[in-house]
């Protein structure tokens, strides 16, 4: 059975250790930084093109924000997605409320009808966990998150996620919606040929207007700095008091 | 962290030198400065060990020997040499390939380089590209330059070896995870490092910190001119035909010289590097912290579609492995690496502060070598390896500001690979500094050369008709004719004829005075300075080895008072040798370079040209050769010096820079009737000094060359000391290794049958094609190249061994692939044309 799948994926940066933030605190400051999708959303394009690859179909993925999004968009479209969508909202940031309205605005604007729509379990900046469950029930869709295994059944996807002590296994009608979490499959690399091509790709482009109010961002806080060093002891049994001394400090013995 | 070292807690509260930076450079010149006998030597880096997040932990980690400059060559053979003795060198070969024409023409220039510094190297066809490296597409290439010496090499682990043998003495302290926070310095001098650990007390403080150099430098308040830029790379694999050979390196390195990129295994994966994209230029402020870096702060995320093109480039050379099923780009970044105004490295002591030195800018292929010679020079004051071309102090205040840095820069980085002429000229940041001449020679179609910033020009388009009057013949190959005219032979021989004026504003002078002045000056020259006021005296200057720091001409002006006059190319080097040597009271020096123009005027009409706008006595008698004197000239006061770089009756015309378009007005209207033109700098540095012979600092000049192989010693030593005095005592006592000869060219004509003309650097090699090297391991090549109109040769300067230094013997200079007889027609420095300076003296 062929399954023609759409992925969402979100636009966020890629910082280092440390997340620089702009002087009022409210915005991290991207100046220095290249942005990326998230390692659930990277799994979840992955599945995707895996999907396609195997049963045939087609696979779609949508980004939802600026109209830099569509550099994410390529990004999937290299991995081995065949078109892209990007959902123009401007450059405000939208609350998971606006997203998943913008989602499923585009739903209504585009052609393509599709039988699964993928997430990750939750952005890789915010973290929220709404997008997926809201865009769901708002088309009234069943959806499982914290996904790791998908497979295509007679009329259906069969869906696994871990729990504390097994698995929970949930066999889902489609249409059908899912949230996937990293380990589901290692991502490919994309290609030379396929960034060539998600290059050239022409994306189709929806704009919509976010509603005014919904969450606003006070402050973003940086936690308290942690300078990790290391203390050279010694080399050999000479430096057996000094480690001793240390364990001491430490309460060990 | 897995380098012991770095966790070392307590900074010594002294230290006889702080080298802030443990890259390959700040590594290798630690090691060095212990080899060289330093102690208490303190190595920091910001970041931990053994990568603290510099060039030096991304960087793509080939050396290709091959450079047309020597200097690089080189430091970059030292390098080689380094890293083979520390066993972290592996030799895979590379090929730098043509897609187009005129780039296997310059393939055939790099075969003239090789020979020349003694690389082995062969142009391949694209066959043989194809059997070397299997997965190359041979149908878009048009031929191969193969140098099997091409390697690959570890700098981080030859950093960690080297560390762990200054150590082994006693000699390192190294601390990592260290934070400079400020260079503390009194008088103009180093006194202390201060840091997140505790402050060291030291007087030489040495900045190795790449890309962030020149932040270190201004916390001393010294100006390090380098840029960090973009050099983008990604890593596309796994690739079963590479991951197959088992190996880090199989094959060998590619360089796309078209397309400015590179190629290289790297275990599974296909390395691409691109010097094709735009420049990207940051702000050493503006880096990421480690903290804050995804990966580290010299690998910023990639930009893609800086990348888009180039990725097709490769994919058209590379396709058969590149397409490779599962193959994807498994890293891609924005690699930081320095960029300078002219492409150079940054060493030596800062002008502003001393004490402190730099060795930045350096890529991994000259790292050890740049550290082994900043040692020596740090030790002894010189280093075996000339490096005028890349001394800090070789810029001028304009060229060390940011607004230039950004400039060049941006024009220089597509140059990386680029096609490069001798001599090309800078498009951006011209007219930085202007004679008062420059509107009337713009006026009288001048073609402006730069030096230093100076705008000069190199020919006239006004003189054009008289290529034709002297039927003077064009350069048929492009090549030979980029940035030449013919009107520099018709100037020539219109200035040989009746006389020239030249625009020589560009020299550095300075003013150096004082009870202690004469004393002063005979400690830095060679020639006794102590001569009657009023004459001109050249001499070199040494370095305590004996070879030249220098040559410039003095003037004495009265008993306790000196002009000094050197060329612009070498003013700020030369200033800072001067300033480095004043005493601390009894002389004064002052830079006047901005207070003089200078007017040359020379030919048989000279004097009667000079003598209708003066009323002072400018004949043979009153005014004799080699001598000086304040004239005037209508209302200007005018410095003449009466000596010629070019061979002909004339003087050097000094005036206030304020009065000089006076002084051009009235040379001008005085020579009109005696046929008197304007001729460019390719007269005075080039056709009008090659037939006399005349020396030219960084062309035959160079540390690595003494007095006596110039030619340049003097009949007598004076008594008085000198720097390098002993040097060139022993010099004078012993057999030359080399002497300084003047060649022709017999044949010109190439197999395609058109005449071509060597324009300096090429080898020149015995009858039988092989190299020549002196027996202290030096080659002969061309150091300068050029018409003598009047001589109706072509000529070139080399140094010759003395079995080949001999006038008459037959020998063969290789151009373009292909080799021509040669002549000596001159050893030593007695001129070819006009020998016994009849002219001249006239």
């Amino acid at each position: 059975m062929s399954l023609d799948v759409l992925v969402c994926v979100k636009r966020v940066p890629a910082p280092g250790a440390k997340v620089p933030l702009t002087e009022d605190g409210r915005d991290i400051d991207t100046r220095h930084l290249g942005f990326t999708i998230g390692p659930h959303e990277e799994c979840a394009v992955e599945e995707a093109v895996r999907l396609k690859e195997r049963h045939g179909g087609s696979a779609t993925v949508l980004a939802v924000g600026p109209p830099e999004v569509a550099e994410q968009v390529r990004y999937a479209i290299a991995m081995g997605a065949d078109r892209g969508v990007v959902v123009d909202t401007g450059q405000d940031e939208l609350d998971p409320q606006a997203t998943a309205a913008a989602i499923v605005h585009a739903l209504g604007e585009l052609d393509a009808r599709f039988d699964l729509i993928m997430f990750g379990n939750e952005s890789a900046d915010a973290g929220h966990y709404q997008v997926g469950v809201r865009v769901a029930t708002e088309l009234g869709w069943p959806i499982v998150g914290g996904i790791k295994g998908i497979e295509v059944t007679d009329g259906g996807v069969r869906l696994r996620r871990e729990i504390a002590d097994g698995s929970e296994v949930y066999q889902l009608s489609l249409p059908a919606a899912v949230a996937v979490k990293e380990g589901l499959n290692l991502p490919r690399y994309p290609s030379l040929p396929g960034r060539l091509k998600a290059k050239k790709a022409k994306l189709d482009t929806i704009s919509w207007q976010p509603p005014p109010g919904g969450l606003r961002k006070i402050r973003l806080r940086q936690p308290e700095e942690k300078r990790a060093d290391s203390v050279l002891l010694g080399h050999g049994p000479e430096a057996a008091p000094a480690v001793v001394d240390v364990l001491e400090e430490l309460g060990v013995c | 962290m897995t380098d012991t070292s770095s966790a070392q807690r307590k900074l010594p509260s002294t230290a006889d030198v702080v080298v802030i930076g443990a890259g390959i450079v700040g590594n290798s010149v630690a090691y060095h400065l212990a080899e060289e006998g330093w102690r208490n030597i303190v190595l920091l880096d910001k970041g931990p060990l053994p990568d603290p997040g510099g060039s030096t932990g991304h960087a793509s980690n080939f050396i290709f020997p091959v450079d047309h400059a020597k200097e690089i060559t080189m430091l970059t053979l030292d390098s080689m040499r380094q890293y083979e003795k520390f066993g972290t060198l592996t030799t895979c070969g590379g090929i730098e390939v043509a897609r187009k024409p005129e780039r296997v023409e310059e393939l055939k220039r790099r075969m003239a380089s090789a020979k020349a510094w003694g690389i082995d190297a062969e142009l391949i066809t694209p066959q043989r590209v194809a059997e070397l490296v299997p997965f190359v597409d041979p149908s878009i290439l048009l031929a191969g330059f193969y140098t099997p010496s091409c390697a690959v090499v570890d700098p981080l682990q030859t950093g960690a070896l080297m560390r762990e043998h200054a150590q082994k003495r006693g000699a390192l302290t190294v601390s990592a995870n260290t934070e400079v926070l400020d260079i503390e310095v009194v008088d103009g001098r180093v006194r202390g490092v201060r840091t997140d650990r505790g402050d060291i007390a030291t007087e030489t403080v040495v900045i190795a910190c790449g890309v962030w150099s020149p932040r270190i430098a201004r916390m001393a308040g010294a100006r390090i001119p380098l840029t960090p830029a973009v050099h983008q790379m990604i890593d596309v694999g796994p690739i079963p035909e590479l991951a197959a050979t088992g190996t880090e390196i199989a094959y060998p390195i590619i360089r796309d010289m078209d397309a400015l990129m590179y190629e290289r295994q790297s275990g599974a994966d296909l390395e691409i590097g691109s010097y094709a994209h735009r420049p990207i230029l940051h702000e050493p402020d503006e880096i990421p912290s480690i903290e804050e870096a995804a990966l580290s702060p010299t690998q910023l995320p990639f930009t893609e579609e800086d990348f888009d093109p180039q990725m097709e480039d490769a994919l058209e050379l590379f396709g058969s492995i590149l397409n490779s099923e599962g193959a994807g780009v498994r890293h891609a970044i924005n690699g930081l690496l320095s960029l300078t105004p002219d492409g150079s490295p940054l060493l030596g002591e800062t002008p502003e502060v001393k004490g402190l030195w730099s060795a930045a800018a350096v890529w991994i292929k000259e790292g050890p070598g740049v550290g082994r010679m900043l040692a020596q020079w740090m030790t002894h004051g010189h280093s075996e390896i000339d490096l005028h071309g890349a001394d800090i102090s070789r810029f001028y205040p304009h060229q060390r500001t940011p607004a230039h840095v950004r400039a060049r820069t941006s024009e220089g980085f597509n140059k990386t690979y680029g096609i490069v002429h001798p001599r090309e000229q800078w498009t951006s940041e011209r007219q930085q500094r202007l004679s008062p001449f420059y509107s009337r020679e713009k006026a009288l179609g001048a073609e402006f050369f730069e030096v230093a910033g100076w705008e000069r020009p190199q020919w006239y388009e006004s003189n054009r008709d008289l290529v034709d009057k002297y039927g003077v013949e064009d350069r048929p190959h492009e090549w030979d004719a980029r940035w030449w005219s013919p009107i520099i032979n018709a100037e020539h021989l219109a200035m040989r004829e009746r006389a020239a004026m030249i625009d020589l504003s560009a020299f550095a002078q300075f003013d150096v005075s004082g009870p202690g002045a004469v004393d002063y000056l005979q400690r830095l020259c060679v020639a006794n300075v102590d001569r009657p006021v009023g004459r001109i005296i050249y001499t070199p200057l040494l370095d305590a080895n004996g070879g030249f720091r220098s040559d410039l001409t003095l003037v004495r002006l009265g008993p306790d008072k000196y002009r000094v006059i050197t060329g612009g190319a070498d003013g700020a080097r030369d200033r800072k040798w001067f300033l480095d040597h004043l005493p601390d009271s009894g002389v004064s020096f002052s830079d006047v370079t901005s207070a003089v123009c200078t007017l040359g005027l020379w030919g048989p009409r000279a004097r009667d040209i000079l003598s209708a706008v003066t009323e002072d006595d400018v004949s043979n008698e009153g005014f004799p050769y080699g001598t000086a004197k304040e004239i005037v000239i209508g209302s200007t006061p005018v410095l003449a010096l009466r000596v010629s770089y070019v061979g002909d009756l004339g003087w050097e015309l000094h005036a206030p820079f304020e009065q000089g378009t006076k002084l051009w007005d009235a040379i001008a209207d005085a020579g009109e009737p005696h046929g008197l033109i304007p001729a460019g700098i390719g007269v005075y540095g080039t056709t009008g000094r090659l037939e006399k012979g005349y020396r030219l600092m960084g062309a035959e000049l160079e540390s690595e060359y003494d007095p006596v192989e110039a030619g340049l010693a003097l009949p007598k030593v004076k008594s008085a000391d000198f720097i390098g005095k002993q040097a060139y005592l022993a010099a004078r006592e012993t057999e030359p290794a080399a002497l300084l000869c003047t060649l022709t060219v017999d044949d010109h004509t190439s197999s395609a049958g058109i005449a071509r003309y060597p324009q300096g650097g090429e080898p020149i090699l015995t009858e039988d094609g092989e190299r020549i090297v002196d027996s202290k391991g030096r080659s002969s090549y061309v150091t300068s190249a050029g018409a003598g109109p009047s001589l109706g040769k072509y000529l070139l300067m080399a140094y010759l061994p003395p079995e080949h230094a001999v006038e008459g013997r037959k020998l063969k200079v290789e151009y373009m692939a292909e080799q021509y007889p040669v002549t000596v027609a001159r050893v030593g420095r007695k001129p070819l044309f006009d020998p016994d300076d009849t002219r001249m003296k006239a």
